[in-house]
């Protein structure tokens, strides 16, 4: 099997003219800034994909890219080199973001790998879901759920006539309670399975990434849940 | 490329500013009457100028026509920016602006840009704001003597597009290229920062004239990286002062059965009255209303502090909620807020220092917010700050990089009217977003799309930004197009969009109307004079309003001899005017700008104490039984050059 790498195509510095390999912002002969180059979210910070990042050693990065790249450094430059500079510091913090946080950057290297997400939404055909689509429920959870359905409906309807019922207030904070749990539960095997990601080969990654795909469902959907509680306890 | 001075400009409600960097330390530049804040009040003048067209006045002077001609002066314009009519139907009721659709048949359209009837001629209100940049510009020009092209423009952190762009629109109205727009608060923050290389976590408490902000800040390597910003566009000293004022009005009313809400020049002096009032609680703990009504009654009134307090507690605790938003959404509690800064003129006032105290436990930690800089010129300094960075030229700015948010989730309308939320608020700015779009009906050959700004879910709870209609998109099934729409927001906050037709690979033409703001074209056709920009016309300016001033002088000169002054003068000083006058009557001939200077500044030396003796003679005057007013009147008639830093009149 022949391995194609996606970032092998030569592009010439319109500054040097010197062939680059097309996934660097800067020029490696003459550090010109360079278009916006091809690669993914973590090609901007030179890493390799990965679950379990130094987000320390990912910050640092980030600002020593930021003073380089940043339109402040470009203010007097030339109409092309503020454009890139413009274009490739959103790109450099649109990546920031999507990296430094967990679960975005799950969902993206999932997403790279070619799964598809729940509730993403990529224009506005499939926006405006309805947060509780009854058949995605998690199988184990559907008895528990079907309760706390019932439980809010009565919360909420308690509320409208102004009345307090101690005792599905407390039944309440007691299933947020179970479903905070639960939420921790998920994450824990989120970072298990990065671990496991991070060090497999190309076969047990594909069965890491369906596991990862399954828990970030039942993640979004508890989270949801706790949403809704939280928001009928506060009303 | 231009180089020179890049200034840093605090465009604000009720003051402005403008600063520069002096080696590492900023500075704010003093305009012609020695002040450093230009009130923001655009004035016209009754007089009608040489060319026709009024003459425009800004600032203090304009200020003091606030009384008199009420409806030739317009301030706290910056709440009008970049908003549609139907937005500003409250400010309507509560500041004397006078639509000019008012007086045009048919029903005004709510996507214009509304004007404002100024005596005889019709604004927009980034035109009022370009001819207090320019103001500002022409004071930074007088100060550096070149000229001053390039400027750092801030803006309440919580602006949204709409009212970003119409401010950058006013900046080259001004004959300004606003080289960046930055927000409020994180000017403050570099101000702050620039001596101490400081590391933590800061808050910006910013409660301006008509303008509330709140900014979290980590600090880190010179990096101010902005973690979340909250606020409300429409909050802050002005309201205060509305509220004094309603009650004053309405006890006036009550008490002595005046209605001066139909004097627009009495309401104005009751409204100066209420901010004297408010500014006094600040150090007293009790201020006095004594007013002259038109009937001859007076008003008079006592307000204790604590009486003030418990009025314009619902106006402060407005403050708290984006406080606490803000920190929710930086994952931040207040105990984890290291510094609190404080900007802005309204935060002189002891309830909100006791309010900034409570939000974030500064007291009970042992802290104290910092208000070591003036609250008035903070953001001004910071603005320099920012653009010494920009100009990249200075040492001590080198190492600085501020790296702000956009305050405002952007999104797409879709199906049903909710909103897809394509760039999150509080995203580190530039950001973007990619989204693909499709065709629903075959043969389809355009597809309009809706952006909106704000948090609410539906899109009409939402600001509306723009309209796009991407068209030209090759007919085919339903469903096959696949449209790239590429949405930017720059580093001033400000939206771009790009698209193209993935499949034909062809560039998808966008149409962009935005919801309120101006065309290019328009814009173009507001710029204030073409003569601001290069600098042949710098020196033209100059040479202009060096003969203004050459004339003015020899007009009064002119008329000396009939003043009885001019009698007590010796022979060889009525020879030694004679002989200024000459020269500077021949020199206003010539090209030469600082020549005429010069000669002004002589005769103005030589005539002196024929000055003084008219104002004796004026004195003696009024007290052998004049009025004051026709002393005055003399008084004005004395020769006096106009000062070197002189107004300069617009026409």
């Amino acid at each position: 099997m022949i391995k194609v790498l996606d970032s092998a195509v030569p592009v010439a510095c319109w500054s040097c003219s010197i062939g680059h390999n097309d996934s660097t912002l800067f020029c490696p002969h003459c550090s010109k800034i360079q278009p916006p180059p091809g690669g993914d979210y973590f090609s901007v910070f030179g890493l390799e994909p990965k679950l379990n990042l130094d987000l320390a050693a990912l910050e640092h990065e980030f600002h020593r890219l930021s003073r380089r790249l940043h339109p402040d450094r470009f203010a007097r430059a030339e109409e092309n080199e503020k454009q890139w500079s413009l274009a490739d510091t959103a790109l450099l913090n649109d990546a920031y973001r999507t990296l430094k946080d967990p679960l975005r950057r799950t969902e993206y290297l999932l997403k790279l790998k070619g799964a598809e997400i729940g509730e993403e939404h990529s224009g506005p055909e499939n926006t405006n879901k309805d947060r509780k689509d009854p058949s995605r429920v998690p199988a184990d959870l559907l008895e528990e759920v079907f309760e706390l359905n019932m439980q809010l409906e009565e919360m909420r309807a308690a509320r409208n006539t102004g009345q307090d019922d101690p005792d599905l207030q407390a039944s309440l904070e007691q299933a947020k309670r179970r479903f905070d749990g639960l939420l921790v539960e998920v994450d824990q095997d989120l970072r298990n399975q990065w671990q496991l990601w991070d060090e497999a080969d190309a076969a047990a990654r594909k069965t890491a990434e369906k596991t990862m795909v399954a828990l970030l469902d039942r993640r979004r959907y508890l989270s949801n849940l706790v949403r809704d509680v939280n928001e009928t306890l506060g009303a | 490329m231009a180089e020179g001075h890049v200034v840093g400009i605090d465009l604000g409600t009720t003051n402005s500013l403008v600063a520069y960097m002096e080696g590492d330390r900023p500075v704010v530049i003093p305009g012609v009457d020695g002040s450093n804040l230009v009130p923001s009040v655009v004035a016209l003048d009754p007089i009608t100028a040489r060319g026709g067209r009024p003459t425009v006045t800004v600032g203090n002077s304009a200020r003091k026509a606030l009384i008199e001609t009420p409806e030739r002066v317009i301030y706290s314009v910056k709440r009008l920016m970049g908003r549609g009519l139907e937005e500003i139907q409250d400010e309507l009721k509560l500041f004397p602006f006078h639509l000019a659709g008012d007086l045009d048949a048919g029903p005004p359209d709510p996507n214009e840009v509304p004007r404002i009837q100024l005596g005889e001629l019709r604004f927009t209100p980034p035109e009022i704001s370009a001819y207090i940049l320019r103001q500002l510009k022409r004071n930074a020009e007088r100060f550096f003597g070149a000229p001053v092209t390039q400027a750092v423009i801030t803006v309440p952190a919580y602006f949204n597009d709409a009212q970003r762009q119409a401010t950058k629109d006013a900046g080259r109205m001004a004959g300004l290229e606003v080289l960046r727009l930055v927000n409020e608060p994180t000017a403050a923050a570099l101000a702050y920062g620039l001596d101490r290389a400081k590391e933590g976590t800061i808050a910006v408490y910013d409660l301006g004239g008509g303008t509330f902000d709140i900014s979290i800040l980590k600090l880190r390597d010179g990096i101010f990286e902005v973690q979340s910003t909250n606020g409300d566009t429409h909050l802050g000293g002005d309201d205060i002062d509305n509220l004094l004022l309603a009650i004053a009005l309405d006890e006036i009313h009550a008490e002595h059965g005046v209605e001066l809400r139909r004097h627009p020049g009495a309401v104005q002096a009751v409204r100066n009255a209420s901010i004297e009032a408010k500014i006094k609680l600040s150090t007293e703990l009790m201020a006095q209303f004594d007013i002259e009504l038109p009937n001859g009654d007076r008003y008079q009134r006592e307000m204790p502090r604590a009486v003030f307090e418990m009025l314009i507690e619902p106006v402060l605790a407005r403050t708290a909620g984006p406080c606490k938003q803000a920190l929710a959404d930086a994952g931040l509690s207040p105990d984890q807020i290291d510094e609190v800064v404080l900007v802005g003129g309204s935060t002189r006032i002891p309830a909100v220092r006791q309010l900034v105290d409570d939000l974030f436990h500064l007291k009970a930690r042992g802290k104290k917010p910092h208000i070591e800089l003036n609250p008035d010129e903070v953001v001004a300094l910071g603005a320099a700050v920012q653009a010494d960075i920009l100009a990249g030229a200075s040492k001590s700015t080198e190492e600085m990089l501020l790296l702000d948010v956009t305050p405002l989730s952007l999104g797409i309308e879709a199906l049903g009217g909710g909103v897809a939320r394509i760039i999150q608020r509080n995203s580190t700015i530039p950001a973007s977003a990619t989204e693909h779009f499709t065709t629903g009906v075959d043969g389809q050959t355009n597809v309009a799309i809706h952006v909106v700004q704000g948090e609410r879910e539906l899109a009409a709870d939402c600001r509306s930004l723009a309209r796009f209609d991407l068209k030209g998109i090759p007919p085919m099934s339903a469903g096959l197009p696949r449209i790239e729409v590429k949405f930017l927001i720059d580093a001033d906050g400000i939206l771009h969009v790009s698209a193209r037709e993935q499949r034909s690979g062809q560039a998808a033409q966008i149409d962009v109307k935005p919801t309120y703001g101006l065309t290019d074209e328009q814009v173009e056709s507001m710029i204030l004079d073409s003569f601001d920009h290069a600098e042949e016309d710098f020196a033209k300016r100059l040479l202009i309003e060096a003969r203004n001033e050459a004339e003015t002088i020899l007009a009064a000169v002119e008329r000396a001899p009939r003043s009885p002054a001019w009698a007590q003068l010796r022979g060889e000083e009525q020879a030694a005017i004679a002989a200024a006058r000459d020269r500077l009557a021949q020199l206003r001939q010539g090209d030469n700008a600082a020549q005429i200077r010069e000669a002004t500044l002589a005769l103005d030396q030589a005539t002196r104490r024929f000055a003084e003796l008219m104002m004796e003679a004026a004195v003696s005057t009024a007290l052998r039984g004049k009025t004051m007013n026709a002393a005055g009147e003399e008084l004005a008639e004395a020769v006096t050059a106009p000062h070197a830093m002189a107004p300069a009149e617009f026409r």
